[in-house]
């Protein structure tokens, strides 16, 4: 009977945002498809200077940053959102209101991407990294924030919990920190406020905390919700996982001055900067020692879950990328590093090997439960996986190594510029190869999602399994 | 327990302490004015309209993901000895840029003081036009698209290989082109600044 009520509930909660949910998750997976061959066209470019040269719209400049801003806020900010809107009324058991208002907000989004990727690639960028977006797009996509923002505090108001679960502690502080650093940021930069080396300093404030006060906030709410719910265990310990919580809310915010060690900023904002990177080891190793102990004796279950295997990868990824990070804002590393193909894989490994595949294993557990139906095909998972996990461990390691490589020799005045750009060659036509394979995971990542969508999965009954489960717990996918 | 009020707050005092001391301390307190330099020069001077242009040029191409504009101090690096800049760049040499250029990436050179390193306007219009002409190997792109193909003989003509368009056929530079040029060419940080209030 308890039982029957609770899948009512559920039932109620979910339906209740079943709309906006698949709205942003769907249109994230058409700006992830978008932005894969943006990617790939940069990336081909990088060791093929001529291909696709003869027209402005398709020089590297324009393409990259295309690329960065359609998966930034086309795929990542919009699958980050959908995991939201679905995750916050699970967790105050509020249904949520607003619906009608937040699909407007999921189609006023896509419009404002589809514009600014527009603008980029014809020539009205701002050149500011991660700020690329002229002012107007940039309101308009605050203003839709609020709005996700607002229905999310709403249901947080109405919780009918008593205990606030670790998972929404992150969306709640998400809700705060995204408006204020996207408006702070851009109304400093693009409206005027701002100009030179302090204009620098709010740009690296801003684009260090968009991934961690927004996207790793996000993520890591995903992995502490599914990863309970499909081993049918609870975290390991709550004390660390609030210790891990307030260490990243403190340290991350003041992470970001690394990205100018070495560079015409005042000495003290980089050190700070290094000192906070440092610091970030202490909620990284909370969560990576928390993921692991939860784990203990379930990890037979990789074998067979679908989402726990794309959020285990993930959180290993975290755990890998954070101690990188610091270790490469110390000015020794920054020394060699910086400026070359290095921070690239870095990048890529923390929104990709973390990030995406994080909120890969968000769908995989989220839109059966949406859509009522199971995953068509355990093969395309399967492609999807071994597709992604191998692409990003490809690129990473071309990257880094690459990087590396180029770093030294550039220090070294001997060696003459042209002979650094040959020597990262293969490594860039490694990393072309490398997204070739994650374009590939994409598409059958986008099959599977649209024969959900569509209809034409099986209805809900068995969930689809990549392997014969060993023992039977819970029965989440 | 944590209550949803402590939340909201926390993470409120959070990201205003870092908005604190990362925007507003370098927004008060980072050099915004010119220097006036020993010879009466106010530096950094102020862009030709011309050079001016020319920078959104190179804004709107992107030439800033592969380009940083600043230089690496003595002990840092090895931008010195590859003649990158005659000093190591300071807060002042950005005064009133918007945005600054500082760049992340070094896929090609600093180019912070290349219009001392390579003054020649024919050279940087030959590499803009095919940077193979100038120098084989490179991965930076071509900027065709900023030259014009024109019937018969144009004294603004770039002086090209035999072969690399049709006979007869000339190939001038846009205004665009001249304008982006006229940037890098006023790209220069001079070494006589010797600091700025803020060292
Ligand atoms: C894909 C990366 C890339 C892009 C984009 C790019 N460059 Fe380059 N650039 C290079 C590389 C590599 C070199 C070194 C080899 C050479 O001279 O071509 C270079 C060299 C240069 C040089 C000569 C530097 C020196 O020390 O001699 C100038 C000037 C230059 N680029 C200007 C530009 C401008 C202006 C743009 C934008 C319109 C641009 N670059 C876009 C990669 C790039």
């Amino acid at each position: 009977m308890a039982e029957l009520e609770h899948a009512q509930l559920l039932a109620k909660l979910d339906g209740s945002c079943r709309r906006p949910v698949l709205l942003f998750l769907i249109s994230a997976v058409v700006w992830l498809l978008v932005g894969s061959t943006l990617a790939l066209i940069a990336s081909i470019k990088l060791h093929a200077p001529e291909f696709l040269a003869n027209d402005a719209w398709l020089t590297f400049g324009r393409m990259r940053t295309a690329h960065l801003n359609s998966v930034a806020y086309g795929w990542a900010a919009m699958a980050a959102v959908g995991v939201l809107l679905w995750l916050v009324p699970r967790l105050t058991r509020a249904p949520l209101r607003g619906t009608r208002l937040l699909e407007g907000a999921a189609w006023a989004w896509n419009g404002l991407v589809a514009a600014g990727v527009v603008a980029i690639l014809t020539g009205y960028s701002t050149s500011v990294e991660w700020l690329e977006f002229p002012l107007p797009i940039a309101m308009g996509l605050t203003v839709c924030f609020a709005v996700v923002a607002g229905a999310g505090l709403d249901a947080l108001h109405r919780r009918q919990v008593d205990h606030i679960y670790v998972s929404l502690w992150y969306l709640t502080a998400v809700m705060v920190w995204f408006p204020v650093l996207y408006l702070t940021a851009n109304i400093g930069i693009h409206g005027g406020l701002l100009s030179g080396v302090a204009q620098a300093m709010t740009n690296w404030w801003f684009a260090h905390n968009v991934l961690g006060l927004f996207v790793t906030p996000i993520a890591l709410a995903t992995l502490y919700y599914v990863l309970p719910k499909v081993i049918g265990r609870p975290i390991h310990s709550y004390y660390l996982s609030l210790v891990g919580f307030w260490a990243l809310a403190l340290f991350y915010n003041w992470a970001g001055l690394h990205h100018l060690v070495g560079g015409p900023v005042p000495m003290w904002a980089v050190t700070v900067g290094i000192v906070a990177s440092m610091m970030m080891l202490i909620p990284v190793t909370t969560v990576a020692f928390n993921q692991h102990m939860t784990m203990r004796g379930h990890f037979h279950l990789l074998r067979s879950s679908p989402s726990l295997r794309f959020v285990v990868f993930a959180g290993m990824s975290y755990a890998v990328v954070s101690a990188q990070g610091s270790f490469e804002a110390l000015r020794g590393m920054s020394e060699v590093v910086h400026f070359t193909q290095y921070t690239v894989g870095h990048a890529h490994l923390g929104m990709y090997g973390f990030f995406s595949m994080m909120m890969f294993g968000g769908y995989y557990f989220i839109l059966p439960r949406l859509t009522g139906r199971e995953w068509p095909s355990a093969t395309l998972i399967r492609v999807h996986f071994w597709c992604s996990a191998f692409g990003i461990a490809v690129y990473f390691l071309a990257l880094t190594a690459g990087g590396v490589q180029q770093g030294l020799l550039l220090l070294d005045p001997g060696v003459p510029f042209l002979d650094v750009v040959q020597a990262t060659l293969p490594w860039l036509q490694a990393r072309s190869w490398a997204g070739l394979a994650l374009t590939v995971a994409h598409i059958a990542f986008a099959i599977s999602v649209a024969q959900m969508v569509l209809g034409l999965a099986p209805a809900r009954g068995t969930p689809t399994l990549l392997a014969q489960r060993v023992t039977s717990q819970g029965g989440a996918a | 327990m944590i209550e949803p009020r402590t939340l909201l707050l926390g993470a409120l005092a959070t990201v205003c302490f870092s908005l604190t001391g990362y925007v507003l301390v370098p927004a008060l307190g980072v050099e915004t004015t010119p220097i006036t330099l020993e010879n009466g020069r106010a530096y950094p001077p102020v862009l030709s309209e011309q050079a001016a242009q020319g920078r959104e040029v190179y804004r709107d191409l992107g030439c800033v993901y592969c380009h940083s504009q600043q230089v690496r101090p003595e002990t840092f690096g090895a931008d010195l000895d590859r003649g990158w800049g005659r000093r190591g760049s300071l807060p002042v040499d950005y005064v009133g840029q918007q945005p600054p250029l500082l760049g992340t990436m070094r896929t090609g050179p600093d180019l912070a003081d290349i219009g001392t390193r390579q003054p020649s306007e024919t050279w940087h219009l030959l590499h803009l036009y095919d940077p193979q002409l100038t120098s084989p190997g490179s991965n930076m792109p071509p900027f065709r698209f900023l030259f014009d193909e024109v019937e018969g003989h144009d004294e603004r003509a770039l002086t090209l290989p035999e072969g690399t368009v049709a006979n007869g056929v000339s190939v001038v530079p846009t205004a665009r082109a001249s304008a982006l040029v006229a940037y890098l060419q006023a790209l220069q940080q001079p070494p006589d600044v010797t600091g700025s209030s803020d060292e």
